[in-house]
């Protein structure tokens, strides 16, 4: 929270700046959820892109990294509710992992707020909807993602 | 990257040393994948096929599939791209099974629905291909895209293409892999003994599978043997329950386990390992008493020892409204006819014990709890639902006003075998009601956050027959039904509905606002609007019945968990599919029956049963089941042997051993489900997950990110 402030969106030659979101997903209970979503034709911001694992336990802080490395604006992880993992305690474990990610990013002066984990089951296609369209008006807000300024 | 690249190249090949179980078969294709699989060759060689579906105008009408192909045949390692209308038609499946072989295809991307829905359907279209099913990646342009962006043509056109370059960076670095079979158990589950659980149980033992059935109460029977009468056909429950009970007790392929729960659950399907906690009985049965070596001992269900026990309690299978003893049976059909101490309220006098006598020697004060171990295959949850507790809407004052009851106290009363042996009496004075008001949706229907938004379902039908069941007792009775709408949707329930009708009952539309007491004649007023005649209702009634809604039992948390189930929104346990699959869950070899997945009446509980016993047997005939092959395998030369993820395994599949001198890990394949929780956090990057290994997921997020090129 405390990282500086970045550079508002800029106003691209093309239009709208349209920023890069990576999600992380878990199989059986946020990739199930999305998928409700859709069978009940929620709509979102398309803006995110999905990568699907089996359990958020999966997700290697690095994956994180390695995308906002690569210039992601924001990544978000979805997993099970807390004693909902199809796995007993995937997403204890993952949550842990991800929390030090937030940390991190502090300590390294990019805004915590472009990473988020949240906790979609598969029966919330409407949380979703509404997950995805605050995780995107979030990263609209912080702006394109200052490293892809240091890498240029 | 490059270090990654090369460090998959070494992955692969300590993946080929590792392996140990395959058959000779499948080890020869084994040892051949990896010249094609080992990454860096694969960045040169993979060549992959790209097909995406328009599924009729569900994904086309929202996006331009032209830019999306045109886009594909840009992406670095396709090799051919083509698009149908329905992918997953057998000339869509065709077009895939052509197209791997004419342009010798290595990977398949198919951009369409969501994996969850047809990743089996490409994954058999691409082995019938000649590739190895799992060289199958599906780009999710449907659920997660057109349908959710449906009016943003080129947001929805544009994450499509993104999607197809991730799909095909994960494609062009898979593996062969070979699902893992495993023998099946010859034995079956049921947790619950209800009608459900007991339907389920007589097909799977008539179908010659041993199984135990598992019941938390002192006897058989669940809900459906405290109902006096059913609808429509007006049977009577208790009549055509009984004889399916005694088949029960009966049956030599089931082993019933009664006043007993799950205590643990460890395994797979095919291999559940379940600890059953039978709790203390505080009676013997003849087979326990034998065992102690008193022969011809035991309960024979004589019932000499409650009369001589001095503790009087409440019967709850009666709703409280008869009393019952500390040593008890909760009524005369149980099934087995066993007696039972209700050790919260025996204050071990020691009578029973005389009175049992020194030859039966049934009656164990000192009994304690006692865990049994079994072997089973696949298990149905058969658990049931409570009652919702009316009293939370306290407009309508029940617990406060003696002469409001509750729809299961109706039934008891009304019950031949009931507290008033079929006397239906107001409990302030035992008058015989003449005017009754039935509040239907009480609890159901209800958004105002005190009772549940769902449909009970059932409440309408069976407050059409308790209307029934007082013209058909009291003579000059009327009955008033309050109600929002009458769902009498099944098979003769609508002429049921019309001749509750003709025979009398009104019927008023309106949600009851409140009901007050007259506190000298103990009658009720109940205020409604009659939303068809617009005008406020005020009727005096001499009795209420409520009809409660239902809920998810008060220990399904607690079921699920064990079981690694889901719940819906509102609480009950969660099918796999709604429509395709209602009986299964997201754990395979778990099956759900009855209620316990969601409000159902008795012949919909009964086909549910049916259909989870039949979906409950089918890999136990088969004999075995194959395990999806997203195994954790150790890459030896970059283990430090720190165990670290050793304790981050749920199921204890890793373990340490000794190798050429140093400690590494070891993964138990049979026990590994594939989360990857050990590999998302191995220090080292010693863990290969297969199907969602390190180097895969990177090249996603690099595809994702750099646009595909790196």
């Amino acid at each position: 929270m405390s990282a500086p402030p970045e550079s508002p969106a800029p106003k691209g030659e093309e239009g709208e700046w349209k920023p890069k979101i990576l999600g992380v997903l878990c199989n059986w209970c946020s990739y199930a959820g999305a998928d409700l979503a859709g069978g009940g034709r929620i709509q979102y911001p398309p803006d995110v892109r999905v990568v699907r694992v089996m359990c958020t336990g999966r997700i290697d802080a690095l994956f994180v990294l390695k995308a906002f490395a690569d210039g992601a604006d924001g990544v978000l992880v979805s997993g099970c509710h807390f004693g909902d993992c199809h796995y007993l305690e995937g997403n204890y474990k993952g949550a842990k992992r991800m929390f030090m990610v937030k940390r991190l990013m502090k300590s390294i002066g990019l805004d915590d707020r472009r990473f988020r984990m949240t906790f979609v089951s598969a029966s919330e296609g409407a949380k979703w909807g509404a997950v995805i369209t605050d995780v995107v008006k979030t990263i609209k807000e912080l702006g394109p993602s200052p490293i892809k300024e240091f890498s240029k | 990257m490059a270090e990654k690249k090369k460090s998959t190249t070494k992955k692969t090949e300590s993946k080929k040393e590792t392996k140990h179980e395959a058959p000779a078969k499948q080890e020869a294709a084994q040892k051949a994948a990896p010249s094609g699989v080992s990454t860096t060759k694969t960045q040169e060689k993979a060549r992959i096929g790209v097909f995406i579906c328009h599924c009729g105008t569900n994904i086309a009408g929202s996006m331009d599939i032209n830019a999306v192909q045109d886009y594909a045949k840009t992406i670095p390692n396709v090799a051919y791209v083509d698009n149908y209308k329905y992918m997953c038609s057998m000339p869509g499946q065709a077009v895939i099974n052509k197209a791997i072989k004419d342009n010798k295809l290595t990977g398949v991307v198919v951009a369409a629905c969501s994996p969850r829905l047809h990743e089996p359907t490409f994954r058999t279209a691409t082995k019938e291909g000649g590739l190895n099913q799992f060289r199958f990646e599906m780009a999710n342009i449907r659920e997660q895209n057109s349908w959710v962006h449906m009016h943003d043509q080129e947001g929805s056109t544009e994450k499509a293409k993104d999607a197809i370059r991730i799909a095909v960076a994960k494609a062009g670095l898979l593996q062969d892999l070979f699902p893992k079979a495993v023998p099946v158990e010859h034995a079956a589950m049921v947790v619950g003994a209800g009608v459900a659980g007991m339907q389920a149980a007589l097909d799977l033992a008539n179908a010659g599978i041993k199984t135990y059935l598992i019941e938390s109460q002192p006897t058989i029977g669940g809900r459906m043997s405290q109902l006096d009468k059913t609808f429509p056909t007006l049977d009577c429950s208790q009549c055509i329950l009984t004889p399916k009970m005694v088949d029960v007790g009966r049956a030599a392929n089931i082993e019933l386990m009664t006043y007993s729960e799950v205590d643990a659950v460890e395994g797979y399907i095919g291999n559940f390992d379940v600890t059953v906690r039978k709790k203390a009985r505080g009676v013997l049965t003849p087979a326990e008493a034998e065992a102690r070596g008193i022969v011809g001992g035991g309960c024979n269900g004589c019932g000499d020892c409650e009369p001589v026990c001095p503790v009087v309690k409440p019967n709850e299978f009666e709703v409280g409204m008869k009393p019952r003893k500390a040593i008890y049976i909760s009524h005369p059909q149980v099934v087995p006819l066993i007696y039972t101490i209700d050790w919260n309220s025996c204050i071990k006098c020691g009578l029973c014990v005389t009175a049992c006598g020194p030859e039966k020697k049934a009656i164990d004060l000192e009994a304690k709890d006692e865990l049994v171990k079994v072997k089973v295959g696949t298990a149905i949850l058969a658990t049931g639902y409570d009652m919702f507790p009316v009293e939370k809407k306290t407009e309508w004052g029940y617990k406060k006003y003696e002469n409001v009851i509750s729809s299961l106290e109706f039934e008891r009363l009304i019950c031949a075998s009931g507290p008033t042996s079929g006397h239906l009496v107001r409990p302030s004075d035992g008058e015989t009601p003449k005017r009754v008001a039935f509040v239907l949706c009480a609890g159901s229907r209800d958004n105002t956050g005190n009772g549940k938004p769902y449909c009970s379902r059932f409440c309408c039908m069976y407050s059409l027959k308790h209307a029934h069941q007082i013209y058909e007792k009291i003579p000059g009775v009327q009955a008033y039904l309050f109600y929002m709408d009458i769902r009498s949707f099944g098979k003769m329930y609508e002429e049921f509905y019309y001749r509750i009708q003709d025979e009398g009952a009104k019927f008023i539309r309106g949600r009851v606002a409140n009901i007050l007491e007259d506190p000298v004649t103990k009658n009720l007023h109940v205020h409604t609007d009659d939303t068809l005649l617009n005008r406020p209702v005020d009727m005096e009634v001499d009795l209420v019945v409520l009809a409660a809604a239902v809920q998810p039992k008060e220990d399904t948390n607690r079921t699920r968990k064990l079981f690694g189930v889901s719940c819906s929104m509102d609480g009950w346990l969660l099918e796999a599919h709604p429509k395709l699959n209602p009986c299964g869950t997201t754990t395979a070899g778990v099956f759900l029956a009855g209620v316990c997945q969601g409000p159902k009446d008795i012949p919909d509980t009964v086909a549910s049963a049916e259909g989870a016993a039949s979906a409950a047997s089918i890999p136990i005939h088969k004999g075995e089941v194959e395990l999806e092959p997203y195994f954790a395998t150790c890459i030896e030369e970059r283990c430090a042997g720190c165990g670290m993820c050793i304790n981050l395994c749920p199921y204890s599949a890793l373990a340490l051993v000794e190798k050429d001198g140093r400690q590494v890990m070891q993964v138990t394949e049979a026990k590994c489900k594939g989360c990857g929780t050990c590999g998302g956090f191995c220090p080292g990057g010693a863990i290969w997950m297969n199907h969602f290994a390190t180097p895969q997921i990177v090249a996603q997020i690099d595809a994702f990110l750099l646009g595909g090129e790196q």
